[in-house]
C-alpha cells in the first residue's frame, strides 16, 4: 500500500506535467458548478484581492486562477482555447496578436476608453511603467542612477560592484521582457549600450519579475533593469532594501489586459469579470495591489504602449530572429 | 344654360407629381452618386495605406551575406491603426515559400509589381482588403522574389461608409423637401396665369364679348387668340342677328300700319254682325303684330345702345313726366290713374333715350294689367341710389316666375289673355344693367304687381 501510494506521488507530476503551474488556486471552491477558469501572468498575491471582491459581490461563483509565464500563456491558449474563459497577461503584443487572431469574444456592452481598449475586446486594467530597481547596499556613499545613461556609466565606474550582479529578463523566456526589450530598442540606441556593458559585466537572465526580485531583495543582485515597480512595491519587507527607480530619459510604460477566450465555457461570467476589474481599475484603490489605469492624458504619466496592430511587429517570426540574434550578440558575450 | 363640363385631371396636381416625381429620381441618383464616390474614395484612402505599409516592407527587406532579411518597420503596423481598430494579417513568401505572418493569405493567381495591387476577400471569417506587392532582390549569386500580401478588415470604412450615407441621406432629404416646396410654388404661379384670365372671362358682363387685351404667357396665348376669335364671331354673328330682327320688325310695322287703316275702314263698312266680329280679332291681331314689332325694335336699340352708352345729366324728374303726360290718354282710355310721385329734383347720368324707354316699357306693363278704376303709382327716390318705382294693383307677378320673367321672350303664366311680347321687362333690365343698375320685381302685400328700376 504505501508502495502504491509512493507510485502516484512519483507520477502524478508526470500526468500533470502538461498542467505544470507556476501557481494554481481555487478560490470560492466550497460552490459547485464550473469554476471561472483564469490564466494568467499576475502573481496570485497581486490579483487575489481582485478575485476576492469579485467573489464577495457574486458569492456563488468559484474561480481558478492559474498562473504562468507570459509566453507560456500564449502557447496554451493557443492551444486550448475552450479551456479557459479569461487571459490576462502583461505582454500586451502577444495579447494584441491573439485577438488579431479572432481568438477573444468581442464584448460591446463593456465601456472603455479608445486607448485602453482594441476591437471591444481586449481591455487594459493597469498603467505599470519599467523599472529600475537597485538595492540600496550596492550604492551607499554613491549617486543613485536617475537614467539608463547614469546606470551605463555607474556600471562602468565600478565594475567590480556589478559583475555577475545585474539582472534582467531573458527575452528569449519571458514574453513581457521581450516587449520592454523592443520598445526601449524602439524609443533609442541607449539600449543597446546598456545591453552592451550589462553583456560585458555577465548579466544574469531571469525569466521572471519574482525570482529576479528575490535575488535583488538577498543582494545576489545590485540591480534589476525593465522589471515591474509593482512587484517590487509588493514586497513590503524589501521596502528598506530596495529602491524602485523610472528612468528619465525616456519611459515604457506598459499596460495589463484581460479578454474574455472566443470559446469561453463561461462567457457571461467572464463579461461580469471583466466589467469588475474594470470597475475597480478605473480610480486608485486602497487594497489593491495592482496600479490602477491611468490614462495617456495625464501629463505627470508615462508614456504608455499603444493597444495598436504595431505590436505585432515584433512577433513577426523574421523580425524576432533578427532582434534575438542581436540581442544575444549584445548580452551573452561568451 | 352652362353644361357642368368633367374635369380630366388637374393641371397642377399633374405639374406638382412631376415635378415632385422627378426630384424624388433626382434625389436619389443623388444620393446613389454620392455613396459611390465616397465608396471609391474611402476604399482608395484605405488601399493607399494599405499599399504605403506594404511598400515599406518591401523596402525593408535585404540580402546580407547570402541570407535574407526583412526588418518590418515598426510604423509599417502602426499606420494601420484605426478607429475601430481594424485587424491586421500579413504573409511573407519568397519565391513561393511561405516565411513569416498568416499563412492562409495568399493568392498566387496575383502577379504583382512594386506597386501594390488589390483585392477584396475572405480571411478568418471576415472581409479583408489585400494589398499584394512584391519585390526582386538580386544577391551576390541568385536572384530572388520576395512577395508581401497586406490585409486589413473593413470596419472602420464601413463605419465611415455608414455615417456618409447618413450625411447623404439627410442631405438628399433636405433637397427633396425643398424641391417639393419649389414645385408647389412653381405649379402655383404657373396655374395663377390660367385663374387670372378665368377671372377675368366670369367677370364679364353678359354682353361684354371684346377681344381680351392684357398681355398673356406665350403658351396661352394661341387659347386667348382663338377665344377672342371665337368672341368676335360670336359678336358678329349676334349683331347680325339684332340687326336683322330690327330690320324685319322695321319693314313689318309699316305694312302693318296699313293693313290696319284698312281693316278699320273696312270695320266702318261691315254691318254683318259676324264680320264685324272677324275684322275686331283681325285689328287686334295687328295691334299685337305691331307692338310686337316695336318691343323687337326697341329691344334691338336698347341692345345697340346700352353696348355704346353715351351718358349725359338728365333731369330724371321732367324726363319721366314727360313720359306719363305722353301715356296719360292712353291710360285714359282704360280708365286708369297714373299717379306720379317724386321728391324734389333728381338727376343722374345716363342715356336718357335708354331710360325712357324703360320706365315706358313698365308704365305699359302696368296699364296692360291693371284692373279699369284703378292706379298706376309711379315714384322716384333716391336712397341713395335712384330708383323708379312702377306699381300697379293687378294680378301681381306669378311668385314661382319671379326671377324668369326678365328673360327674354318669357311671359307670366296670367298673361294669356294680354298683348304682350315678353320683352319689356327684358329691355327695362338691359337699360338697368346697362346703367350699373338691376330691375328688381316684387308684389305688393295689398295686391298688384311693383317693378323696381335702379340706375
Amino acid at each position: 500500500m504505501r508502495y502504491i501510494i509512493a507510485l502516484i506521488v512519483c507520477i502524478y507530476p508526470l500526468l500533470g506535467s502538461a498542467q505544470e503551474w507556476e501557481d494554481q488556486q481555487r478560490f470560492n471552491d466550497g460552490v459547485s458548478g464550473p469554476p471561472l477558469r483564469i490564466i494568467a501572468s499576475t502573481d496570485t498575491a497581486l490579483f487575489a484581492p481582485i478575485i476576492e471582491s469579485f467573489i464577495s459581490e457574486n458569492p456563488t461563483t468559484a474561480i481558478e486562477y492559474l498562473v504562468t509565464g507570459t509566453a507560456d500563456i500564449d502557447r496554451r491558449f493557443r492551444a486550448d482555447p475552450n479551456d479557459f474563459d479569461l487571459v490576462i497577461s502583461s505582454a500586451m503584443d502577444l495579447q494584441l496578436k491573439l485577438t488579431n487572431d479572432g481568438l477573444a469574444l468581442p464584448l460591446e456592452d463593456i465601456f472603455a476608453p479608445a486607448w485602453a481598449q482594441w476591437r471591444q475586446s481586449l481591455f487594459a486594467f493597469t498603467s505599470e511603467p519599467a523599472a529600475i530597481v537597485i538595492n540600496r547596499a550596492a550604492f551607499t556613499g554613491h549617486a543613485v542612477p536617475q537614467s539608463r545613461q547614469d546606470l551605463i556609466q555607474a556600471m562602468r565606474a565600478r565594475p567590480e560592484i556589478f559583475r555577475n550582479r545585474i539582472g534582467t529578463y531573458d527575452v528569449r523566456q519571458s514574453g513581457l521582457g521581450y516587449l520592454f526589450a523592443t520598445q526601449d530598442a524602439r524609443a533609442s540606441e541607449t539600449y543597446w549600450r546598456l545591453m552592451e556593458v550589462m553583456g560585458s559585466l555577465d548579466v544574469r537572465l531571469y525569466c521572471c519579475s519574482g525570482d529576479m526580485i528575490d535575488d535583488l531583495a538577498d543582494g545576489t543582485i545590485a540591480v534589476a533593469y525593465n522589471v515591474l515597480g509593482s512587484y517590487a512595491a509588493a514586497r513590503i519587507e524589501s521596502k528598506d532594501t530596495l529602491e524602485i527607480i523610472l528612468p528619465s530619459d525616456f519611459p515604457t510604460t506598459m499596460m495589463r489586459t484581460a479578454m474574455v477566450s472566443r470559446d469561453a465555457p463561461n462567457p457571461a461570467l467572464a463579461e461580469m469579470f471583466i466589467r469588475h476589474l474594470i470597475t475597480r481599475q478605473s480610480r486608485p484603490n486602497e487594497d489593491s495591489l495592482l496600479p490602477p489605469l491611468s490614462g495617456p492624458l495625464n501629463k505627470a504619466e508615462r508614456a504608455t504602449i499603444a493597444l495598436e496592430p504595431a505590436l505585432m511587429t515584433f512577433l513577426d517570426g523574421l523580425k524576432r530572429r533578427k532582434f534575438l540574434a542581436e540581442w544575444e550578440d549584445a548580452v551573452i558575450q561568451k | 344654360m352652362t353644361a357642368s363640363l368633367i374635369a380630366s385631371g388637374s393641371l397642377r396636381n399633374r405639374l406638382v407629381l412631376t415635378l415632385i416625381g422627378g426630384a424624388a429620381i433626382l434625389t436619389l441618383l443623388l444620393f446613389f452618386a454620392i455613396r459611390n464616390y465616397a465608396i471609391q474614395i474611402a476604399q482608395q484612402g484605405q488601399d493607399n495605406i494599405l499599399g504605403a505599409s506594404a511598400t515599406s516592407i518591401l523596402d525593408a527587406a535585404s540580402i546580407r551575406d547570402g541570407t535574407l532579411e526583412i526588418d518590418i518597420p515598426y510604423a509599417s503596423f502602426s499606420m494601420l491603426s484605426t478607429p475601430s481598430d481594424d485587424r491586421v494579417f500579413y504573409a511573407i513568401y519568397q519565391d513561393g515559400n511561405f516565411l513569416s505572418g498568416y499563412a492562409g493569405l495568399s493568392n498566387p493567381s496575383v502577379n504583382p509589381g512594386r506597386r501594390s495591387s488589390f483585392e477584396t476577400t475572405q480571411f478568418q471569417g471576415e472581409t479583408v482588403r489585400v494589398a499584394t506587392a512584391a519585390r526582386t532582390l538580386i544577391g551576390a549569386e541568385n536572384r530572388t522574389q520576395i512577395r508581401v500580401y497586406l490585409a486589413q478588415t473593413q470596419d472602420a470604412l464601413s463605419g465611415t461608409l455608414d455615417k456618409i450615407s447618413r450625411n447623404a441621406a439627410l442631405f438628399g432629404a433636405g433637397f427633396f423637401a425643398l424641391a417639393t416646396l419649389l414645385s408647389f410654388w412653381a405649379s402655383s404661379t404657373t396655374i395663377g396665369q390660367l385663374k387670372r384670365l378665368t377671372t377675368s372671362v366670369t367677370r364679364r358682363g353678359p354682353q361684354d364679348l371684346r377681344p381680351f387685351e392684357k398681355p398673356v404667357p406665350s403658351e396661352m396665348l394661341a387659347l386667348v387668340t382663338s377665344l377672342n376669335s371665337l368672341m368676335g364671331r360670336l359678336d358678329q354673328s349676334l349683331r347680325q342677328s339684332e340687326d336683322f330682327i330690327a330690320e324685319a320688325a322695321h319693314r313689318v310695322r309699316t305694312p302693318l300700319a296699313t293693313v290696319r287703316s284698312y281693316a278699320e275702314a273696312t270695320l266702318q263698312r261691315v254691318d254683318k254682325q259676324e264680320n264685324r266680329q272677324a275684322m275686331r280679332s283681325m285689328i287686334r291681331a295687328i295691334d299685337e303684330s305691331s307692338r310686337a314689332a316695336g318691343q323687337l325694335l326697341d329691344h334691338a336699340m336698347t341692345t345697340f345702345r346700352a353696348d355704346h352708352l353715351e351718358r349725359q345729366e338728365i333731369d330724371l324728374v321732367e324726363l319721366v313726366g314727360e313720359l306719363v303726360e305722353r301715356l296719360t290718354p292712353i291710360a285714359d282710355m282704360k280708365d286708369v290713374r297714373l299717379n306720379l310721385r317724386s321728391e324734389g329734383k333728381i338727376t343722374c347720368s345716363g342715356d336718357p333715350i335708354l331710360i325712357q324707354n324703360a320706365v315706358r316699357n313698365l308704365i305699359d306693363n302696368a296699364l296692360k294689367y291693371a284692373p279699369g278704376e284703378s292706379a298706376v303709382d309711379i315714384a322716384m327716390i333716391m336712397n341713395p341710389d335712384i330708383q323708379i318705382k312702377v306699381c300697379d294693383s293687378g294680378p301681381g307677378f306669378p311668385p314661382n316666375e319671379i326671377d324668369i320673367l326678365a328673360t327674354r321672350f318669357t311671359r307670366g303664366q296670367n298673361a294669356a289673355g294680354t298683348i304682350g311680347s315678353g320683352l319689356g321687362l327684358t329691355i327695362a333690365q338691359d337699360v338697368a344693367m346697362a346703367h350699373g343698375g338691376d330691375l328688381l320685381l316684387s308684389n305688393r302685400p295689398e295686391g298688384g304687381a311693383c317693378a323696381t328700376l335702379s340706375l
